[in-house]
């Protein structure tokens, strides 16, 4: 197989300066995921450990293999939400290694007003579900959560992706034998007394986990009994005499051992999908990513140097090289495994629409898992384009991504607008994965062009009524939209509200790719019937 | 070096000319087991010789079956119904065609009966006659004979006259200080030190009186007090004819009569008082007509440095001394060879004034035991088993075998030889340091500090060395946060820089944002230790410790601490971790899950301390016991255990019949409290 030959100085002015931009938003970033991680209020976190626990972090740290890798999901979901109430959306999702086996971990962080769920806790929880049940990765859950958050009830109790769901998905995973392993921690009251109860296997921690649906006030309130939690509800009572858990743990310790003990006896092994090499690193630094990619999505730059620092080897089979160039597409592997690669170098003419879907096609037929590389500012517009087709060739292309079987992995690289977003794999369209980069900025278009509609749709209607508009003026309403679109397309942003699966820092990609593609791996890769392509 | 000179009586036996030396025999059978019989085929092979192995039934797959040419199975494990057979090795060595017996050390080494059989089956025994070993065995007839031959003996009157005169001049005669001792005592009862005439009359009133009070018999016996013992012996070597020294060793460094540290030349050996010795331990020899290797053991008074007029004979050992590799080493003789080529008729390879003295060795035996544990002898599979490779290493086993609870545990010996002592003792310590081992406790710790310990290091080492610093010498000692961090890395699996599935090694500790923090926790004896991993690739770990964070890193096959290399060797065994940092330190691993589980049964079971001979049951079903009460004996390493009681209670059952060889653990006794009875 060919390898990329970068043309990368690192050097020069403009790398220096585009890894200068780089580093700032990294930095945005990597402070928003330690706050994030940090949990609740020093107070909060204190008076946890006081009670004996580990802190949720610890929790999942000794849940997994010394050493194992943790893929986190949502890592600044609720960033800047419900006044910074919700640090990480107050739970904890990711995948690690248990005696080897990867498994989905959602751990309520109680330290976050009381692991209690808000709006975006709650889509968390369901996105770290989604993504075991379609990996068929089996779930630990590690309980302490004091059910939904009050004050935000509608958003949190009755819809179809709301609290409900995340039961309904157990039994539905659990019925595809994905195993499902509930360890209380803490509290699990109402609906959160669910999870252990609708787990395959459930441990409880003596003196510290409670199960019941309603707590010792509800129960004063409604039949005046006087009960303590742990009479009503506590270890002993549920491994004794109710029968909700079946194992009962001494202390947190004791509890994720156990719950290590029901991962190592699930019998369960991953099946061999696809030919895997042994890997090589690539030929180029991915340290020389921060240098190469412009920090404004407007700049042109060639994807292909890129890929350099992603692909084992730097080997690249590029399919079709001559034709619909402003899409590159080929074979590859990424830490040992296949991968079909589609990234843009620019935007997506009709005949690279038609080059991916074909490309698609390819990937599909072969069962080989595809990789987007997001930097797209839409499908090409004006009356040439529109008069061949373009919407056609547009559908094959997201016709042809919405319908494989082959796992998706996205990374958003730059920009992720309009149309551009779908046929690349965008969240609508399932990819496994989708993880964005700190430079990158999603939006249904940009915001000039978003804030030009608008200007030009109003200074129509002025005109139209006789008016005059100045320049200054068209400034003055155009600043609004261009504020929210630069507000609502930083990733922040985004991330926050979990159109992604988390912001990666640009070097650890070719990490991140392999172990979601690992990940991926867990599910038989299904055959893929395509919807009509409209030829 | 040491070139012996001028000395008459050897001058009688310098020009001797060797016999013919054509072997009787070409196939010699080896009556032992471990490593001298490992070490014995060596030579014969190196000699041209076929080797036959005997082995019991705990033997099958031992290094010396392995290594020998032919191997006859003798009997099961117990060594009384094998190593002990003497018709049924004189047997094998029919059936394997040998030629000759080759009895090692112990077992049936001096047995004149054995000698007397063997050479009437026609065979070639490899030693002294049965009349040298009668001569000598007998401690009591081999001091009268020494006595007649003009070699010293410890000086002491043990006769019945009690008279005070006649005891003042025996005790005269003996030369201060002597030790009066009750002739029924024990326990240091009517037991005084003397000084000189003056205090002899007050002091014997003194333990005449103890002794009637302790033993209602005031009878005395009177030896020359010794007080800096140091044991020394001399390697003679005879034909039958003539006789040779090979020098003497120290073996002053002995736990309860056990030599634990040998070495060659005695440290602070005058020229005169080695004459002096050789001279008398060749006179012992000759005395007999000594043919093969032999030792005659002295006891020195080292008070005032050692003195020609200050060494009495002990006994005489009729056999290849387990130490003798010290004197190989100083000497370059093979000493196994002689007594092959003595036994095939030759003569004395080397005259006297060809031996000569090159450099110091010395020899530390490393054995399966437990020196913070009274050196209970332990079992177990040798899971590690490295040696430097610059030491002569004496073993018979290998990596992977058993530790067998039916024989002698000693693993191996590590023997080192260096242009002067200081040289020699240093690598031993070096070698004991790099010496890896893992599976069974062993004393390679308490070795080392024996080796490090200043009056070792000063040459003035002497029998009560060891008794005296048993403490410091035993002491565990706590491991510093570079071996408890090493120790979390090991025992989380990375102990070799990867993770197990090496094409994983890339994902070891990958996180987006932040590095997470695994708690690892640990045993290390009654201490319960812990660290926080935090694992950044498989080949670099940040460890907390307490306060202090230590940056680990793996390159050149070694792990680094804060940039320091640690030198260190980890091992990971089934719930072990071993760091050999200078020294062992053992960690055991602590599953969480043992944690809350049910302990099955009642846990009123006494259970074997250490694997052994059950000699007695001294309880029976309902015996009311308590608390110290003597429930059992255990025989192990020659030695009996007593085993007592934890608590009151009253014996429920006896689980094991007196006379069964148990293993470490064994359940022997059940018992019950006195209500539920």
């Amino acid at each position: 197989m060919s390898r990329i030959i970068s043309q990368f100085v690192s050097g020069s002015e403009a790398a220096r300066a585009n890894r200068v931009a780089h580093l700032e938003a990294l930095e945005r970033v990597r402070a928003a995921a330690q706050a994030a991680a940090r949990g609740g209020s020093e107070k909060a976190r204190e008076r946890h450990l006081k009670r004996g626990k580990m802190l949720p972090r610890d929790r999942v740290a000794n849940l997994l293999d010394p050493g194992s890798p943790f893929l986190e999901i949502g890592a600044t979901a609720a960033h800047d939400m419900y006044d910074g109430a919700a640090p990480g959306a107050g739970i904890i999702c990711g995948i690690g290694r248990v005696h080897g086996l990867e498994v989905m971990v959602v751990c309520n962080d109680a330290t976050v007003k009381g692991g209690t769920y808000f709006p975006m806790t709650v889509k968390k929880h369901l996105r770290a579900q989604k993504i075991a049940a379609e990996n068929n990765l089996p779930c630990v859950y590690l309980v302490d959560s004091g059910g939904a958050n009050l004050p935000n009830q509608d958003e949190v109790f009755p819809d179809r992706e709301h609290f409900g769901r995340i039961f309904y998905n157990q039994a539905r995973m659990s019925a595809r034998a994905i195993p499902q392993i509930g360890v209380v921690m803490g509290s699990c009251t109402a609906g959160g007394a669910y999870v252990p109860a609708m787990s395959d296997v459930s441990i409880i921690v003596k003196e510290q986990g409670t199960i019941f649906l309603a707590g010792p006030p509800l129960v004063k309130a409604a039949l005046g009994e006087i009960v303590s939690a742990e009479e009503l509800g506590g270890g002993d009572v549920h491994t004794r005499l109710s029968g909700v858990a079946d194992y009962l743990a001494e202390d947190d310790a004791h509890a994720l051992a156990l719950a290590r003990e029901a991962v190592a006896n699930l019998n369960r092994e991953k099946p061999r999908t696809v030919c895997l090499r042994s890997p090589e690193e690539p030929l180029y630094d991915p340290e020389d990513l921060l240098g190469i990619v412009p920090p404004d999505n407007r700049t042109p730059y060639d994807v292909r140097e890129v890929l350099a620092r992603l692909l084992d080897g730097s080997r690249f089979d590029e399919f079709k090289p001559r034709f619909g160039e402003t899409l590159v597409t080929g074979f590859a592997h990424i830490k040992g495994i296949p991968v079909g690669l589609v990234g843009n170098n620019g935007v997506i003419f009709s005949d690279s629409a038609a080059k991916g879907a074909h490309f698609i096609q390819l990937c599909s037929q072969r069962r080989i898992p595809l990789v987007f590389l997001q930097n797209i500012t839409g499908f090409m517009v004006g009356k040439k384009s529109e008069n061949e087709g373009i919407a056609r060739h547009g559908a094959k292309m997201v016709t042809a991504v919405a319908s494989t079987n082959v796992p998706k992995v996205t990374v958003v690289i730059g920009a992720s607008n309009g149309a551009g977003n779908y046929g690349m794999a965008g969240r609508a369209y399932d990819p496994r994965f989708m993880w964005s980069w700190p430079n990158a900025s999603v939006a249904v278009m940009g915001g000039e062009q978003a804030a030009g509609v608008l200007a030009t749709v109003r200074r129509e209607a002025i005109e139209r009524a006789g008016g005059s508009w100045s320049a200054e003026e068209e400034a003055e309403f155009k600043r609004p939209t261009l504020d929210m679109f630069a507000r609502q397309s930083n990733p922040l942003y985004g991330s926050a509200r979990l159109w992604d699966d988390g912001i990666i820092d640009p070097r650890k990609t070719r990490e991140v790719l392999a172990l979601s593609l690992s990940a991926t791996l867990n599910a038989a890769i299904e055959e893929t019937r395509f919807g009509v392509f409209r030829m | 070096m040491y070139k012996k000179e001028g000395d008459v009586f050897f001058a009688k036996i310098l020009k001797f000319r060797p016999r013919q030396g054509v072997p009787v025999f070409d196939r010699v059978l080896i009556a032992n087991r471990g490593e001298i019989a490992c070490r014995i085929i060596r030579t014969a092979r190196r000699m041209g010789l076929e080797t036959v192995a005997v082995f019991s039934d705990a033997d099958r797959d031992t290094l010396h079956v392995e290594m020998a040419d032919h191997a006859v199975h003798i009997g099961g494990a117990a060594a009384a119904d094998s190593y002990l057979r003497g018709e049924a090795i004189i047997q094998a060595a029919r059936q394997s065609s040998a030629g000759a017996i080759h009895p090692g050390y112990g077992f049936l080494s001096e047995n004149p009966d054995f000698v007397t059989a063997v050479e009437a089956a026609g065979l070639v025994f490899v030693g002294p006659s049965a009349d040298s070993i009668r001569a000598l065995g007998l401690k009591d007839a081999a001091k009268t004979l020494m006595d007649a031959a003009g070699v010293p003996v410890v000086p002491g009157y043990h006769q019945a006259a009690q008279d005070e005169d006649l005891l003042a001049a025996e005790a005269a005669g003996i030369g201060y200080p002597v030790l009066i001792k009750a002739v029924a005592g024990g326990g240091g009862k009517g037991m005084r030190r003397v000084e000189g005439p003056a205090d002899f009359s007050r002091n014997l009133a003194h333990a005449r009186a103890e002794a009637q009070a302790a033993f209602g018999n005031d009878a005395v016996l009177i030896e020359k007090y010794i007080e800096t013992p140091r044991h020394i012996e001399v390697q003679v070597f005879g034909d039958g004819t003539d006789a040779v020294h090979l020098f003497e060793r120290d073996c002053s460094l002995q736990r309860r009569h056990q030599k634990v540290i040998e070495e060659a030349p005695a440290p602070g050996m005058s020229d005169e008082m080695r004459a002096a010795m050789g001279a008398a331990a060749v006179q012992a020899a000759r005395a007999v007509r000594y043919s093969g290797a032999g030792t005659v053991e002295f006891i020195v008074d080292a008070r005032d440095g050692l003195r020609p007029d200050r060494f009495w004979f002990m006994e005489m050992n009729t056999r290849l001394q387990v130490e003798h590799p010290v004197t190989e080493l100083i000497t370059g003789v093979d000493l196994v060879e002689w007594q092959l080529r003595v036994a095939a008729g030759e003569r004395l390879p080397k005259s006297q004034d060809e031996l000569t003295i090159t450099g110091h060795a010395v020899e530390a035996r490393i054995y399966a035991e437990d020196p913070a544990n009274a050196f209970l002898p332990a079992t177990g599979v040798l899971e590690r088993l490295e040696f430097p490779d610059d030491l002569r290493v004496d073993s018979g086993v290998r990596e992977g075998d058993a530790i067998s609870p039916y024989y002698d545990p000693m693993i191996a010996k590590l023997i080192s030889h260096g242009e002067t002592r200081e040289i020699a003792l240093a690598r031993l310590r070096r070698g004991l340091a790099h010496s890896t081992l893992a599976g069974t406790v062993t004393n390679l710790d308490f070795l080392a500090a024996l080796c490090a310990h200043p009056e070792v290091c000063a040459g003035t080492p002497d029998t009560g060395l060891i008794a005296r610093d048993l403490a410091p010498l035993t002491a565990e000692v706590a491991p510093d946060d570079v071996v408890l961090g090493l120790a979390a890395i090991v025992a989380a699996g990375l102990g070799a820089g990867v993770p197990a599935d090496e094409g994983a090694a890339w994902q070891a500790g990958f996180n987006l944002w932040q590095v997470t923090g695994q708690d690892i926790a640990l045993q290390y004896g009654e201490t319960r230790l812990s660290a926080c991993l935090r694992v950044l690739a498989a080949d670099r770990v940040d460890v907390g410790i307490g306060a202090r964070q230590i940056c680990f890193c793996y390159r050149g096959q070694s792990w680094w601490a804060d940039g320091q290399k640690t030198g260190a060797r980890v091992l990971l065994l089934a719930n072990e971790v071993v760091i050999h940092r200078g020294r062992a330190y053992r960690f055991q691993r602590i599953d969480p899950l043992q944690r809350g589980q049910a302990v099955a049964g009642s846990g009123n079971v006494l259970n074997s301390p250490m694997p052994g001979m059950l000699k007695a049951v001294l309880v029976e079903p309902g015996t009311r016991i308590l608390q110290g009460d003597r429930l059992a004996v255990l025989e192990a390493m020659k030695m009996e255990h007593v085993l007592s009681a934890p608590r009151d209670g009253v014996i429920a059952e006896i689980l094991t019949p007196a006379g069964t060889q148990v293993d470490s653990g064994a359940p022997l006794i059940r018992f019950e409290d006195e209500e539920n009875a």
